[in-house]
């Protein structure tokens, strides 16, 4: 085994044990880590979106945007530079987001859901990789959103810069702040412990090229398994710890923050996956780029913050099914989520034919 | 030459891959700023019957020499 794979495996596995600790520490179940659910929380904790019940400063996200800064600077890796198309990546950023919480979950918190036995979620790993198997035509087809150029050392800053003003604005609580008092935004680990685990994850998953999209991309486009060794590690490692501390409970009955509508699960996840090919890696995968000075991916962050308000003020999110006093309530994707969705994709395919191009790469 | 100067993963790899199936040259030489290009086009080389060697440029470049294994 070579160096990068020992990586890569042990990014999977530090990441499925953070969730695991995350969960018990206080984080909701089968929630220890969600980049998509992490960055709803923030937009809501800066009051871009109303519902209350998701609306928290999330340090983890702060911790992987500097610790995959810190790598690479450690490692001379970090390089400002920008230009890729942002505007178009900014709208990407978007569409992944409204696709993500149809669903309820990043493709991180889809591999955790399944570790946890929440088998509502096979749906939507499967339309992640048709999803994916889309944006791979494309790519085949000469899909690119161009180059990027070295950029003022400062910009590469910006993202990390943000989060470091997100964590201040945690400590500090201004009022202007919002904090859910119910709902998966009051369930929150220690922050130092959350701050702690998004380090390592972050540091990790800079060294190792973590992502969940681009494991099953290159099985799709080379052939390579290199990446989704790092996928299956979460997965086993998550699937181990629930095993072992008696969570796994593997069935279609209610799971924490899921709903059963698998049609919509299968399309919300197909556009996040195949937003993540276009932008060359999933939400993880654009905070690490981020952190390494990439300023295409910052507006991507920005774009996915932006998406996160607008799926809740446009009534878009999904809910999660509940269980009160014996009574069933189910969630779902609303009627706004799946025209949500369905634009999605169109814009998608819009952008995937607009940005194909045809010359002979040796030229 | 392929100049994936400026692209980001996957796409040096993906040029690579077309010019490899194209004409599946003895040697090719490629530009990237990426390290991380620099991994994925030595493990698809190693993975498709080519040695690299990878050298670093001023400015965070990389030059890649993909030679043909007999």
């Amino acid at each position: 085994m070579d160096k990068t794979k020992y990586w890569v495996v042990g990014a999977g596995i530090a990441t499925g044990l953070a969730a695991l600790l995350l969960t018990a520490a206080g984080n909701p179940a089968n929630m220890g880590f969600c980049i998509a659910c992490f960055i709803r929380d923030i937009a809501g904790g800066f009051g871009l979106h109303s519902a209350d019940k998701v609306q928290y400063l999330r340090p983890e996200i702060v911790g992987l945007v500097l610790g995959a800064m810190a790598a690479a600077l450690a490692g001379r890796e970090f390089r400002a530079r920008a230009g890729s198309s942002p505007a178009v990546r900014f709208v990407l950023g978007m569409i992944v987001m409204v696709g993500a919480l149809a669903f309820l979950g990043c493709p991180l918190r889809m591999v955790i859901r399944l570790g946890g036995g929440d088998l509502t979620a096979v749906s939507a790993l499967l339309g992640f990789a048709a999803g994916i198997g889309v944006g791979v035509v494309f790519l085949r087809r000469g899909f690119s959103l161009g180059r990027a150029y070295p950029a003022k050392r400062a910009d590469g800053f910006a993202l990390p810069g943000f989060v470091i003003a997100v964590l201040a604005l945690l400590l500090t609580a201004p009022a202007f702040i919002h904090f859910s008092q119910t709902g998966p935004g009051a369930s929150h680990a220690y922050w130092l412990i959350s701050l702690g685990g998004g380090l390592l994850v972050g540091i990790l998953a800079q060294k190792s090229r973590l992502c969940m999209a681009g494991g099953l991309r290159d099985v799709f486009l080379f052939r390579d398994f290199h990446l989704l060794r790092g996928f299956i590690a979460i997965f086993l490692t998550v699937l181990l710890g629930n095993l072992l501390m008696g969570q796994f409970q593997p069935d279609l009955a209610v799971q924490p923050v899921a709903h059963h509508d698998y049609v919509w699960s299968f399309l919300g996840m197909a556009l996040a996956g195949w937003g993540s090919i276009l932008l060359g890696g999933c939400p993880l995968r654009q905070l690490i780029l981020a952190g390494e000075g990439n300023g295409d991916s910052a507006v991507t962050v920005f774009g996915m913050l932006t998406g996160a308000a607008i799926a809740h003020n446009f009534g878009m999110a999904g809910s999660a099914d509940a269980m009160k006093d014996g009574v069933f309530t189910a969630g779902g994707v609303p009627s706004a989520g799946r025209a949500g969705i369905l634009i999605g994709l169109a814009l998608l395919l819009l952008i995937s034919l607009t940005n194909l191009h045809k010359e002979d790469p040796t030229k | 030459m392929i100049d994936a100067r400026g692209y980001s993963c996957p796409m040096p790899v993906v040029m690579v891959q077309k010019a490899v199936q194209k004409d599946a040259p003895a040697s090719l030489e490629v530009l990237v700023d990426d390290p991380c290009a620099v991994e994925n086009i030595t493990r698809f080389a190693h993975n498709h019957g080519y040695q690299a060697a990878a050298q670093e440029r001023d400015g965070g470049a990389f030059s890649l020499t993909l030679t043909k294994q007999p």
